[in-house]
């Protein structure tokens, strides 16, 4: 079940500088797992030390932030397009 | 015998004052280029560093007097290091509202109009003035950003001025007024189908891939600290006195961290005697993550999809909006919400009272400053400055239904005396 993953130029360091990568995980949670299995390193840029996404960090599963679904339980699906976005200024 | 050239000697006399970038929430360094979270560490938002020393060496208020009328006064106080780009942007003038302080039952009452901000009417003007003369010293060629509408008019007439690329995104359905005051400068417009915080996300996929520089994403650092002008400024128009209350427009956040900082670094610099100052927030029912979380006593957001007139500030994921509750909270002040029919009364009274016609957020300022003031949370003994964004004329959708029509008359006098005791009739 492959995933595309929307990587953030400050984190395509980890990923040999792809910004898309296609990760197998049926949960967001799975998909920081399976990211860091690929990418060794990248969950702990991802997540605080209790496993936690950090709370500057916005995460899309299919352009709708996880904070309006299921948060990091949010089910993935074979197709699904997920975007990791570091949070911004505005206006 | 031959004249050699004399051999030119090369000064290099920089004028900047900072050292580089720091993450505001885990303290990691970083050079000063093109970058806006801290990659290394938590992903919190860098923040430019300064030297204060330096900077308390070259200015006075004799100095910040002597300079131009702009922002660029505070030049010293800002993340530049060659010539900026001034566009005459700043210094716009702080009335004292005596009117409508009688109205609302305060005495010594300022409104901070930056809804005649220079080039394009909006308090934009400040941080983009800065954030373009930065992606240039940064080599930047294009320049882009995410908007509401006041980012994209200043983005793209600055970019036009410097003779940048620019390519703007906003959301499609924004007033007509903006979209036109973007349209002008000629840039390329994307209207994107969805709200803003779509728009941001799709920014930011884009600025992984594109070379750009975002004034709102990779220029962030640089661009916030244009806002910290509005806190110089209230200042120095006081007679370099602090005001004892502020209430100013929330939508990320940013602006009010900002206005903070300015005043901070003043006191920091001995130019302004440190006294407190309270910090309030307004922002609109139909987006109001930041005043949600206050009231329920939480420092975290819970992003809101907004649903309101006050496009201007519908931000529904604000990113500063930790820190605009923290700032609420330690300095005694507010943050609340109001409905858009309460926008609407306050764009009008703020016009009907001192002759300021602003846009949605400055409706949202006043209407919050009438109910914070109702709520004895504004004390009418305080020196308070309602800080406005953005001027009314690219948001008359927003009031046009609800400020009567013009009396149509023949041009005959028997015509006018008719309309003329209408109109009487109708004000008893």
């Amino acid at each position: 079940m492959a995933v595309q993953v929307l990587i953030p130029t400050p984190l395509q360091k980890y990923t040999n500088d792809e910004a898309s990568v296609a990760i197998e995980a049926d949960s967001v949670d799975a998909l920081i797992d399976g990211l860091d299995n690929q990418f060794p390193g990248i969950k702990g840029r991802l997540c605080d030390d209790t496993g936690r996404l950090r709370r500057f960090l916005n995460v899309y599963v299919n352009s709708e932030d996880i904070r309006f679904l299921d948060n990091q339980a949010t089910a993935l699906a074979d197709g699904d397009e997920v975007s990791i976005v570091p949070a911004v200024a505005g206006g | 015998m031959q004249f050699e050239p004399a051999t030119p000697v090369t000064v290099t006399l920089s004028r900047s004052t900072f050292t580089g970038l720091r993450c505001k929430e885990c303290g990691h360094d970083y050079p000063a280029s093109a970058r806006h979270v801290c990659e290394d560490v938590c992903f919190g938002p860098l923040e430019v560093v300064y030297d204060y020393d330096l900077i308390r060496s070259r200015v006075s208020r004799a100095t910040i007097e002597a300079g131009p009328v702009s922002i660029w006064r505070y030049r010293d106080f800002l993340p530049v290091e060659g010539d900026p780009i001034d566009v005459g942007t700043g210094f716009t003038p702080l009335l004292r509202a005596d009117r409508l302080a009688r109205r609302l039952g305060l005495k010594h009452l300022y409104i901070k109009n930056d809804g005649v901000n220079m080039p394009t009417l909006s308090f934009k003007d400040r941080v983009v003035s800065v954030a373009l003369t930065r992606a240039r010293e940064l080599g930047f060629t294009t320049v882009s950003c995410a908007s509401t509408g006041n980012l994209a008019n200043s983005t793209a007439a600055i970019a036009a001025h410097a003779g940048l690329e620019c390519c703007v995104f906003i959301p499609s359905d924004l007033e007509l007024g903006k979209v036109l005051g973007t349209l002008i400068y000629n840039p390329t417009l994307m209207a994107v189908k969805g709200n803003y915080d779509q728009v941001n996300r799709l920014c930011s996929e884009v600025a992984n891939t594109y070379g750009w520089g975002f004034v709102n994403i990779n220029l962030r650092p640089y661009y916030s600290e244009g806002s910290k002008t509005l806190g110089y400024e209230v200042i120095e128009q006081l007679g370099w006195q602090l005001p004892d209350h502020i209430v100013a427009p929330l939508a990320s956040g940013s602006l009010f961290t900002k206005i903070r900082k300015g005043f901070d670094e003043f006191i920091k610099v001995g130019l302004v005697d440190e006294k407190p100052v309270r910090f309030s927030g307004a922002q609109a029912e139909g987006c109001s993550p930041i005043a949600q979380a206050f009231a329920a006593g939480r420092d975290f957001i819970t992003p809101v999809k907004p649903n309101t007139i006050a496009k201007s500030i519908a931000i529904g994921n604000p990113a500063d909006g930790p820190y605009a509750i923290d700032i609420a909270n330690t300095t005694g002040g507010s943050i609340a919400a109001v409905s858009d029919a309460e926008i609407i009364e306050g764009i009008k009274l703020l016009a009907e009272t001192e002759g300021v016609f602003t846009e949605t957020a400055g409706g949202t300022t006043i209407a919050v400053l009438r109910k914070l003031v109702e709520q004895g949370r504004i004390n009418s003994e305080e020196t308070t400055v309602a800080y406005i964004t953005g001027n009314g004329l690219k948001t008359t959708e927003a009031v046009s239904a609800s400020i009567g029509e013009p009396y149509l008359i023949e041009a005959q006098l028997d015509s006018f005396n008719a309309a003329w005791q209408r109109a009487q009739a109708q004000q008893v």
